[in-house]
């Protein structure tokens, strides 16, 4: 049996609408400046993991065969429909026509094979090399379709197919895409100030331009969680979607000029153990220390009460989540009695962790937690490329605090001894596959559930809680995601009323 | 004075020699890997040697630091390896910004520190003197980054007459100029009041000497003993410390620059250590270090214009 996802597009009448409203935007013109944290170094998404790039030009500038919608699901883009094979190891991409990039070039199944050829190839940078892996070939029957062989079957690939690693980029622009971003989507790039900002405008050509109201976009990159609120309350911003800081929410929630939104990411914030290293390898000594957590004192005291906890590795508001808060409740009487029975001298532990706010200042409260079920802990505060050099490529360190803000990451804990949680489980990686090569959507769901429960079990890591997406926005500025499922956000639509 | 010259350009080419060579051994000892940095936790085994091979990371430190000083000598700095431009590129780019502000701050840490130094020194021990005593103990002890953040608060989110950061570009010469005055001021209020306490007591020092005591009592105007006779001859430490503070400036502006937004070689340096992007720290610390010479230089140079002794020994 063939799926078969069809979305009827009636070109002619699009043309003709996007004519009619690109006139009426001549007077209506409408701006909006948007504050983010993390400053970009290159423009390119499939050379650069830097999220800023995908969070401004991810289906903004650049488009993908897929896209998601704010609840993660996949929906067409540049592919308008596609047909997956009985097996789940073929699928036909039928690509939207009569697209073309920004610099004029005509976009048709030579950019799709040339974009993942370009990704999958010995010297490719793709940052997220691995959503290609399981491609066999690819291949174009014609101008406007395109045919995929996976070597085996992922139940992940079309909604990996949506991330801006895969943006279908074109051969004569992709080597200047690191400053001059080309791509088909809703917006053209129009000027960069490195360090500073970085300025779109609508493409009016764009097939569905009439349905996009903001006429310009102006990033701007503020890193200091001050001087973001003092940009805000002065009025020089309009939104700030990725809002730094949950300590100074308040003030702008008690202003009438504001609109705050509170939802959630896709990043689950551990207490990480060291699982090959003594004591760690130790299952009661982790069930031990789970149990040592407190987590709402984590969340009040780091997160200002802004976040949710979570009990294993799965955010919240996904279709398949379970609660498993309750498994490791706060106890330090368990938590002193496991110890003894793990029957360990168990010295001071060290605690690196990365600067970033969520992560020092969640530190210093496991830190006292563990104090009083009797571990010392020693809070090491490191900067950002010591702990990628030590902690995550190295592996030299007992616990450390991070936030894994992939999509659908289950798969970090089959990645075998060889990751920096030296979590090897033959079982899990088992479950983990399954995981991977279920096509129906309700039974991944049990086993995606069955995988939680399996990590939880094991007592991993200390899971503490889902990080929080932070948005402030002047009233009357609609559109914004609440949450995000992925690293970008759709300007398309965005409306100022 | 041929002779200062050529030891002065000796001296620079020496140091310059040394800084670069510090920084490479600092920049490769200290733990980080620029490909992983760039990439990403989810990169794969193969892209991150790719990306190493492609940013030249696997030759031999010595071969690279020779490779570079190669290029350096003919002015090609090399590619940054986050931005994929060359390195001289990003600097041209930055470099009118943070040298407007280190520029503005010194003129104004200047002009300030000898309105209040000088003003002090001609009122001592009345109140005017106690007053720049108080304002520039208080000034010395505030750190310019809370200050930096008091000034936006007045003056750009409750009276709304300044932009609370970011730079516009000299496109729109006022909106850049109204742009960089609360940066000038944090820099500049610390800074004077560390200079106005070295000119007033430079003053009072000279005011002692002999020949000032002749000329009062030769009966010139006090104010032309001031201006003509005091301050001429207070300023050698005066200048010394003026030397020392522009070096400061230019440090204070990475401070100063990541709390105003303001797209400048401090911000940029203070990126690039993070995201351990070699070549781009390399040149920037050299060009810190080779302004930080430059202005001792010129210092040394204004003393022979200030001392006319020094001018006759050389």
């Amino acid at each position: 049996m063939l799926s078969i996802l069809r979305k009827p597009i009636h070109l002619s009448i699009c043309a003709a609408l996007s004519l009619v409203i690109s006139f009426s935007h001549v007077w209506a013109s409408s701006k909006i400046s948007i504050g983010m944290q993390q400053e970009p170094t290159s423009l390119d998404p499939t050379a650069d993991a830097t999220a800023s790039i995908d969070g401004m030009l991810s289906h903004n500038v650049y488009e993908s065969l897929t896209t998601v919608n704010e609840s993660g699901e996949v929906l067409p883009a540049l592919a308008t429909d596609w047909q997956v094979s009985k097996d789940g190891l073929e699928y036909l991409f039928n690509l939207r026509q009569n697209v073309k990039f920004h610099d004029g070039t005509v976009f048709d199944s030579e950019d799709v094979v040339f974009s993942f050829e370009r990704a999958m190839s010995d010297d490719s940078v793709n940052p997220t090399k691995k959503i290609f892996k399981p491609i066999e070939s690819i291949s174009a029957p014609d101008n406007h379709s395109v045919v995929i062989k996976l070597k085996k079957k992922d139940a992940f690939f079309l909604f990996n197919m949506a991330k801006g690693d895969a943006s279908i980029v074109a051969a004569e622009s992709s080597s200047s895409n690191n400053e001059k971003p080309v791509g088909t989507g809703p917006f053209v790039f129009d000027d960069w100030k490195r360090g500073d900002r970085l300025i779109l405008s609508k493409n009016v050509d764009w097939y569905d331009a009439a349905s996009v109201s903001v006429e310009k976009v102006e990033f701007r990159f503020i890193s200091d969680a001050a001087a973001a609120t003092a940009a805000m309350m002065a009025e020089e911003l309009d939104a700030f979607p990725g809002f730094p800081a949950p300590e100074l929410l308040d003030q702008f929630e008690a202003d009438p000029r504001f609109q705050v939104t509170i939802g959630s990411t896709e990043g689950e914030v551990i207490l990480a153990f060291n699982n090959k290293k003594s004591p760690f390898d130790n299952l009661n000594v982790r069930r031990a220390l789970s149990h040592a957590i407190n987590r709402d004192e984590i969340i009040d005291g780091a997160m200002y009460g802004r976040a949710v906890p979570i009990g294993s590795f799965y955010p919240p508001h996904g279709a398949a989540y379970v609660d498993l808060t309750e498994v490791y409740e706060h106890d330090l009487g368990k938590s002193k009695e496991l110890l003894k029975s793990a029957g360990l001298e168990i010295g001071e532990l060290s605690l690196r962790v990365p600067p970033f706010p969520y992560a020092t200042r969640s530190a210093e409260i496991v830190q006292a937690q563990f104090a009083k079920a009797g571990i010392d802990v020693k809070v090491e505060n490191v900067e950002w490329g010591f702990w990628i050099d030590e902690v995550y490529k190295k592996k030299n360190y007992d616990m450390t605090i991070i936030a894994h803000t992939s999509p659908n990451d289950l798969g970090n804990f089959a990645r075998g001894p060889k990751y920096f949680y030296g979590f090897d489980d033959a079982a899990y990686n088992d479950l983990y596959a399954n995981i991977v090569g279920e096509a129906d959507p309700k039974k991944r769901i049990l086993l995606i559930k069955e995988a939680q429960r399996y990590l939880t079990n094991k007592a991993v890591h200390g899971f503490l809680f889902q990080l929080p997406k932070l948005g402030i926005f002047k009233k009357g500025i609609e559109g914004f995601w609440k949450s995000a499922p992925v690293l970008y956000q759709p300007l398309r639509n965005i409306s100022i009323n | 004075m041929y002779f200062f010259i050529f030891n002065r350009i000796a001296n620079f080419i020496v140091t310059i020699f040394v800084v670069s060579i510090i920084v490479f051994a600092a920049m490769n000892v200290l733990p980080g890997d620029p490909a992983l940095t760039i990439l990403g936790l989810d990169a794969t085994e193969d892209a991150l040697d790719a990306l190493r091979e492609k940013l030249g990371l696997n030759e031999p430190l010595i071969k690279r630091y020779f490779s570079w000083i190669i290029n350096a000598l003919s002015g090609n700095f090399g590619v940054s390896h986050s931005f994929s431009v060359p390195v001289s590129e990003l600097i041209i780019e930055r470099l009118p910004l943070t040298v407007s502000l280190a520029i503005s701050g010194m003129l104004c840490t200047i002009f300030l520190a000898f309105v209040l130094g000088v003003f002090a020194a001609a009122n001592h021990q009345r109140s005017g003197d106690w007053g720049v005593m108080i304002i520039s103990q208080l000034g010395i002890a505030v750190p310019a980054f809370w200050l930096s953040i008091l000034l936006v608060l007045l003056f750009a989110v409750k009276l709304r007459w300044l932009p609370p950061g970011g730079f516009p570009g000299w496109e729109s010469p006022i909106d850049a100029l109204r742009s960089l005055i609360m940066p000038t001021l944090s820099l500049t209020l610390v800074q004077s009041a560390v200079l106005a306490r070295v000119t007033r007591s430079s003053m009072l020092e000279i005011k002692r000497q002999d020949y000032i005591r002749t000329a009062q009592a030769s009966g010139l105007h006090p104010r032309r003993i001031l201006w003509l006779h005091t301050l001429p001859n207070a300023l050698i430490p005066i200048v010394t410390i003026i030397g020392m503070q522009f070096a400061a400036l230019v440090t204070g502006t990475i401070v100063i620059e990541n709390v105003f937004y303001l797209p400048g070689l401090g911000k940029l340096i203070f990126q690039s250590i993070s995201n351990r992007d070699l070549p781009t720290v390399q040149a920037l610390v050299m060009l810190f270090a080779a302004i930080v010479i430059v202005a001792n230089f010129i210092v040394d140079i204004a003393y022979s214009f200030i001392d006319p002794r020094l001018r006759e020994r050389t």
